[in-house]
């Protein structure tokens, strides 16, 4: 029988007004502990404010082989960026 | 096709391109990294053991508040270790079985008694400068998780170091005992500190390729002698002399050169005869038993809440 705690990412807001943003992961039985156990491993130093954890397999991720498929049309779109757009310099608060 | 992989594999490297869990790796460097994070893991969980030791007997309130505060973060780099290295596709279980069954190994370090509180000063002193030495150069390993995590481990270890200088330098200062101590210490620390950058670069048959996949950054002699550079210098802050008749300051090369390392030794100890070896292995064995039926009582109650409220929605 796999007797391994299921394992949990867990999520820090560094202070108010910033993401929460992936630190780690853990083992615990429950979301309540997965919390108690991120606070002792991922926050000794006030690292954070905030913690999330979610279930680990509970994330869907893309895959890095279908990468160009979906990352790549974004390339060749540079009309969506600011600097495609030519306009004369005497031109201000644009 | 494996070629192909293989190349664009090492082109990725070449760049400085991280390799995430996820990403295509040749086994053999899943197998490296997996020997290489467990191995780092299972020292920071062992290396418990010697400084646990001194809590309850640490000689004033300052003293032990650190310390527990510092083997609570060895405990932390444990975890922070195992969490990288499942990321590779190994249970968190597997890796316990691996320590407890000697088929994974440990710093050799950590199989060294700790006989006096001056032990405490000399290992944050040595022993976490020269792991300090080690893990900076891997906050840049290839590996995303690892590095991550070393990123992490380097920020707190330097606080380790420091508190172990303060004892020493306080020793330092004190009656004609406490410097007996502190010498005493450091005489029996500073070889097997030199010897934690592992074997030299002449009988390392994996450094090429470990450097090659940017896992390692530079070789053990370089490490080795860097901390050696160091810790003379270091050494004359606390007036004690390192036990090493041949260290002296060579010209052209720019380095200390030191005296020749006991290899019988450092195998002796990696192949489990050091002074503790044995004692270790047992305290985390009865550690891992002591508390089966703690993980078993936690993961029935959860399954039992889960049950019920299963039951409730279908009710």
């Amino acid at each position: 029988m796999d007797n391994n705690w299921p394992l949990w990412e867990v999520f820090i807001r560094s202070k108010s007004g910033l993401h929460h943003k992936h630190v780690g992961s853990l083992h615990a039985v429950d979301a309540e502990m997965a919390i108690q156990n991120a606070r002792d491993v991922y926050t000794r130093r006030s690292e954070g404010v905030s913690i999330w954890v979610v279930a680990s397999s509970n994330i869907t991720a893309s895959n890095p082989e279908n990468g160009e498929a979906l990352f790549d049309p974004a390339n060749d779109k540079v009309y969506r960026h600011p600097t495609f757009y030519n306009l004369p310099d005497e031109l201000k608060h644009i | 096709m494996e070629n192909n992989l293989e190349q664009a594999f090492q082109a990725k490297i070449d760049r400085e391109e991280k390799i995430e869990p996820k990403d295509w790796m040749p086994e053999a460097y899943r197998k490296t990294l997996i020997r290489q994070i467990s191995q780092h893991a299972h020292s920071e969980i062992v290396g418990m053991l010697p400084e646990g030791n001194w809590i309850t007997r640490a000689p004033s309130l300052r003293r032990k508040v650190a310390l527990m505060a510092k083997v609570q973060d060895e405990a932390g780099h444990g975890l922070y270790l195992y969490s990288a290295c499942e990321t590779l596709g190994i249970n968190r279980d597997t890796l316990y079985e691996q320590l407890h069954d000697g088929t994974a190994k440990y710093s050799s370090i950590f199989n060294y008694p700790t006989l006096t509180w001056a032990d405490i000063g000399a290992i944050g002193w040595l022993v976490d400068g020269a792991a300090i030495m080690n893990q900076v150069p891997l906050c840049r390993c290839s590996y995303g998780p690892y590095a991550r995590a070393m990123v992490r481990v380097c920020k707190e270890e330097s606080f380790h170091q420091r508190q172990g200088f303060e004892i020493l330098l306080t020793l330092s200062k004190g009656s004609d005992e406490q410097k007996n101590m502190l010498q005493d210490a450091v005489n029996r620390w500073w070889w097997p500190s030199v010897m934690m950058f592992g074997p030299s670069d002449k009988d390392s048959p994996h450094t090429a390729r470990s450097m090659n996949w940017k896992i390692k950054r530079f070789t053990n002699d370089e490490l080795r002698q860097k901390f050696v550079d160091v810790c003379y210098e270091q050494a004359k802050v606390l007036n004690v002399k390192l036990p090493d008749e041949d260290i002296k300051w060579n010209e052209e090369r720019g380095h200390y050169d030191f005296g020749a390392i006991d290899w019988d030794e450092f195998w002796q100890v990696v192949k489990g005869n050091g002074p503790c070896n044995k004692q270790r292995v047992a305290a985390r064995k009865k550690a891992w038993d002591d508390g089966a039926w703690v993980r078993e009582a936690a993961l029935a109650h959860s399954n039992k809440r889960s049950e019920r409220l299963k039951n409730k929605k279908v009710a």
